[in-house]
């Protein structure tokens, strides 16, 4: 415990029950917190790169979690520590803008609190360093502005776009089959894609997986999934040309939302409402056939005799679908979302050129399809895989390749993997610290050296020697001039990272860099922790 | 300066060497586990269950095993998984894919201690099941075409099947059973149409295979115990009181009169849909829910046939078989469609009245009785006769085959090893490994068999050294034997699909080098 103690050894009081907190401060603080820092990007350093490996999450209710994907990773870690909890904040809010990198910006922040650590035992001011990193990081900004590559696609020619995708599951356990899944994200990507207003969409792509199968079955569908079956078992499992009423109302007799009692006291009332009742019924299954519809949709349930009026009117139907499902449906077949029979019109119906109901499997799990939409602009990829956990990991490692396909469309730039960037950056910023005078010349030097540590946890994890390898190929970038040099992860024979065709986006590298110092600023500028200790 | 502390209390973590020891570890005792279970010879376990009544169950069937275990070892999770998905996808082949697992994380873990990076292990074990697959491939047989033959592939198919299980004394019999009622399915993989009714008593033999629909229900009293020549409505609907559904409505009387006339009011509305649902000229009514005493009154005084409470399933059989749709309302009796069948009578099994219902106008459901010594033995029957139900009625949609005893195993392990041997690099030692771990396979069977399994297995290799070769184990006789005089054999698809989910399991137990448990979740003290 921290505590100041007067010259008689008796503790001053400052803070409301001094005692039950631990208190740390100064020095100390700084360096447990980069401690805590340091020891999250440790455990995110063997994930980095093609050869990384996995970690095993165990939830506490006992599920298993088989992931390479930091933010993941980090986010079913369950840490109590604050520091360690702002890696988790960094890690995921690369996730949200970016959607890759997740491990890269841990690591990186990783190795920045650890030179500053050593920066602050020379007795540099934590602020110094703060405003040398934010500097530095400037410089690192616009340098990889410079050696980004504008690099051309069209609808036409994708190839571009896969690669890039294809260097981002190249690390994770779906690598098997990289090529194929880069191409559905890419795919997927452009079916949704305003490629004027170079904006993506990427709530109109659904990722649905199922177990069973093998990976390689996974599919793009064209439509939508609904992992639902049709309201009654003998309703037809195939309806060609489908005109389809999305409906957010129950198959039921309306519930006014003011309290109200019918009382019923005569025999003839209790007959009225019963005719009533059964005119609801009738009513609404015949404002659906009315209108045209030959497929129902509706985000609620409908009880037996509701059910047996659609099949019986000859409508199929399904309930039970879930708001944003029921959002994917309506824009996939160009429907309207009704909320009230009354509302309902044939214009606000959607089409479909094929809605089917497929079944997996021996037991009996079945499965809406809604292909041929009028507007296609809503895709689904359907992920099968051998268990559970792989499924899980596949939908993250899509998600990541979609978020990368997307981000280039938003911006074309890219930057080569492998490590090339990093270590350019390290050379360029290098080379900038000793124009500045003052003590953030140390900083900015420390920065060029954090910088190095992505492409040594990628040698590392490749089995490479890493101080030997970094060395190498940081001598031949500054003879060659060329800053497309990296680490040869896959043992492929070459360093020209664009001879490997290993691409990363610009601004998912810049973000995190951004990102990295600027959570490593707020860590450093704490100087004083103050916890309620434990009951 | 050391972290104070990262995790929550409680949380662990497991790094390196350590973590794929534990995974290495845990799985392997997974796979030992349900490896006597194996081959034709492989014994039985009994799982009690920790519930009330500590319900005993026997059995063989991995998935089931497994299913009933309470495991905290992450990868013994892994190895669980698969199995299950194994049951749900193919349905049979749940204890191999483990034991499979199982022998490539053995293999595995002797390369890692001999210094081969796991990575180099999974590129090589993806090439090498890549291998095996294309092996398996080329020697598939597929008999689609021969009807004739089709049939005795799927009869062999069964017996293959069912000989590991609790059935085998009996496998030609229920082997004969699952064929018939799988080709009855006509292609179609809906497992649902096939009932499987047990009944005490008996013994295994006495199980027999109904054409028609068999429902486990009794028929209300005072109504017709046999009806030629039904109509069947069936039906999903509220046969106590019907609600009034609209939100909001109660009864308010202020006299006793008041409630004895609407209580008449209700009956009334109870007869009167009794009377529609009379006036569909039906002679049987089946309900899902229940049906009060007051209609089936009705129903007997006009002679119909009520039978109430038939679970959904039934309910869904019943109007697969009779061709009729399950109705929920009954104002428009011309348009609904009734089913039919040529007789309804009420049988015996055992001391059980059941309804038969025989002559139906669509042929694809039917019953299967198993009868046995105890619910035990039926249990374990109905699992054992499940499993060859779901390799049935994969093998009809894709009708490749394979021969069985350790067959496909020892071919897989030739194409792989002679892959290694043209392997250049680390990778081919996972190459070898991975055909080490194929071989494993035979040798369990014949060590459950009580054989000499170094003996088997090489005589085996050399058998297999030869192309074309058929070679097998013969469980029986203790020796290697011809697969095809001996009519062993197995399904493609389920060879493959334990294939590529073990070496998928296998792959991505190896791929962690950390495992982070976090804190239980605390339960409440209800003290």
């Amino acid at each position: 415990m921290a505590l100041a103690f007067d010259e008689f050894g008796r503790p001053f009081i400052i803070i409301k029950e001094q005692e039950s907190k631990t208190r740390l401060r100064g020095l100390d603080a700084q360096k447990t917190n980069i401690a805590a820092g340091k020891a999250v990007a440790r455990i995110l350093r063997t994930s980095l790169g093609p050869k990384g490996m996995d970690k095993m999450l165990q939830s506490p209710d006992g599920d298993i979690t088989i992931t390479n994907d930091g933010a993941t990773i980090l986010e079913q870690m369950d840490v109590d520590n604050q520091i360690a909890k702002l890696m988790v904040e960094l890690s995921r809010s690369q996730d949200y803008e970016i959607g890759d990198g997740t491990t890269g910006v841990v690591v990186m922040a990783g190795a920045l609190l650890e030179q500053a650590e050593r920066l602050l035992e020379r007795g540099i001011h934590p602020i110094r360093i703060a405003e040398g990193y934010e500097m530095a990081s400037r410089i690192a900004y616009e340098h990889l502005e410079h050696i980004a590559q504008k690099f051309e696609f069209d609808a036409t020619n994708t190839e571009p776009l896969i690669q890039t995708c294809m260097t981002t599951l190249s690390s994770k356990i779906v690598n098997r089959c990289k090529r194929s899944l880069a191409e559905i994200a890419v795919k997927a990507v452009l079916a949704v894609a305003d490629l004027e207003r170079r904006d993506v969409n990427l709530d109109l792509i659904k990722v649905e997986g199922k177990v069973g199968g093998k990976l390689e079955d996974t599919e793009l569908i064209y439509g939508i999934i609904v992992d639902k079956d049709m309201s009654h078992p003998q309703m037809p499992k195939e309806i060609q040309d489908a005109k389809i009423a999305i409906l957010t109302c129950p198959f039921e007799p309306p519930k006014p939302k003011t309290k109200h009692k019918v009382d019923i006291d005569t025999v003839e009332k209790f007959r009225t409402l019963r005719q009533q009742e059964q005119k609801y019924f009738d009513d609404m299954v015949q404002k659906c056939k009315d209108v045209g519809a030959t497929l129902v949709i509706c985000q609620w349930g409908f009880d037996d005799e509701a059910n047996h009026l659609l099949m019986h009117r000859n409508l199929p139907a399904v309930r039970w679908v879930g708001g944003v499902e029921l959002e994917l449906i309506a824009i996939a077949t160009g429907g309207r979302i009704v909320p009230r029979f009354q509302e309902l019109t044939p214009e606000k119906l959607g089409r479909a050129g094929l809605v089917r109901e497929k079944a997996f499997g021996t037991t009996k799990d079945r499965m809406i399809y809604i292909e041929h939409c009028a507007n296609s602009r809503a895709v689904t990829i359907f992920i099968r895989g051998g268990n559970k956990m792989m499924i899980e990991e596949t939908k993250r490692s899509i998600h990541d390749a979609l978020c990368v396909a997307r981000n280039l469309i938003r911006n074309n730039s890219i930057v080569y993997g492998g490590g090339s960037a990093e270590i350019s950056c390290s050379i360029a910023v290098e080379a900038a610290a000793d124009k500045y005078p003052g003590v953030e010349q140390y900083a900015i030097r420390a920065f060029a050296d954090a910088m190095d540590s992505v492409p040594m946890a990628l040698a590392e994890n490749s089995g490479l020697q890493p101080i030997e390898t970094l060395s190498a190929v940081k001598s031949q970038q500054i003879k060659e001039n060329n800053p497309w040099c990296g680490i040869d992860c896959n043992d492929v024979g070459t360093n020209d990272m664009r001879e490997q065709n290993v691409f990363e986006t610009l601004i998912g590298k810049q973000q995190q860099m951004l990102l990295a110092t600027q959570v490593v600023k707020m860590i450093l500028k704490i100087d004083d922790v103050i916890s309620p200790s434990d009951y | 300066m050391a972290v104070e502390k990262l995790f929550k209390d409680e949380a662990t973590e497991e790094k390196g060497e350590r973590a794929r020891m534990a995974s290495f570890i845990g799985a392997m005792a997974i796979a030992d586990l349900v490896k006597t279970t194996l081959g034709p010879k492989g014994m039985d376990k009994i799982l009690q269950s920790t519930g009330r009544g500590r319900s005993v169950t026997v059995t063989n069937d991995g998935a089931t095993i497994l299913k009933s275990l309470h495991i905290d070892n992450p990868a013994a999770k892994v190895l669980v998984d698969i199995s299950k998905v194994q049951d749900d996808e193919v349905g049979d082949g749940t204890t191999s894919v483990v034991v499979l697992a199982g022998e490539l994380l053995r293999e595995a873990e002797k390369l890692v201690n001999a210094k081969i990076h796991p990575m180099t292990i999974i590129s090589g074990y993806r090439v090498a099941a890549e291998c095996a697959r294309n092996a398996l491939l080329e020697k598939v047989v597929d008999n689609k075409q021969d009807a004739e033959k089709f049939k005795s592939d799927l009869m062999k198919i069964a017996m293959t099947t069912l000989s590991s299980k609790i059935l085998s004394q009996d496998k030609e019999h229920f082997a004969k059973l699952a064929v018939d009622a799988v080709m009855r399915l006509k292609g179609s993989t809906n497992l649902e149409a096939i009932q499987i009714i047990k009944k005490p008593g008996g013994s295994l033999k006495d199980s027999f295979l109904d054409e028609g629909f068999i429902l486990d229900k009794k028929i209300g009293i005072g109504q017709p115990k046999r009806i030629e020549n039904a109509k069947i409505l069936v039906a999903n609907t509220a046969m106590d009181t019907d609600k009034v559904k609209i939100y909001g409505a109660r009864v308010r009387v202020d006299s006793m009169s008041k409630v004895a006339e609407i209580e008449g009011a209700e009956k009334e509305k109870m007869r009167e849909k009794v009377q529609k649902i009379i006036a569909h000229g039906i002679n049987c009514f089946v309900n899902r829910q229940l049906i009060y005493n007051f209609p089936e009154e009705l129903f007997a005084d006009a002679g119909v046939l009520a039978i109430e409470h038939a679970d959904f399933d039934g309910i869904e059989r019943l109007a697969l078989v009779t061709g009729g749709e399950i109705a929920s309302t009954f104002d428009n009796p011309e348009s609904v469609k009734l089913g039919q069948c040529k007789l309804i009578e009420e049988i015996m099994i055992g001391e059980d009245k059941l309804i038969h219902f025989s002559g139906c106008e669509m042929g694809q459901a039917c019953t299967i009785v198993l009868r046995g010594a105890s619910s035990h033995v039926l249990d374990e029957a109905e699992r054992s006769l499940h499993d060859a139900l779901c390799v049935l009625s994969q093998t009809v949609n894709d009708s490749r085959v394979l021969f069985g005893g350790g067959w496909p195993e020892m071919v897989m392990a030739k194409a792989v090893d002679e892959l290694a041997r043209k392997t250049p690099g680390k990778k081919s030692h996972a190459i070898e490994a991975f055909s080490r771990a194929l071989l494993a396979i035979p040798t369990i069977i014949a060590d459950n068999a009580g054989l000499d399994s170094a003996e088997l297995v090489s005589q085996l290799r050399a058998e297999h050294h030869e192309e074309g070769s058929a070679a097998g184990i013969d469980v029986i006789s203790g020796s290697v034997g011809d697969m095809a005089e001996l009519g062993i054999s197995e399904a493609f698809k389920v060879k493959q699909a334990v294939l590529l989910s073990a070496t998928e399991a296998a792959e991505m137990i190896l791929r962690v080098d950390e495992i982070i448990t976090c804190a239980p979740r605390r339960r409440e003290d209800r003290m």
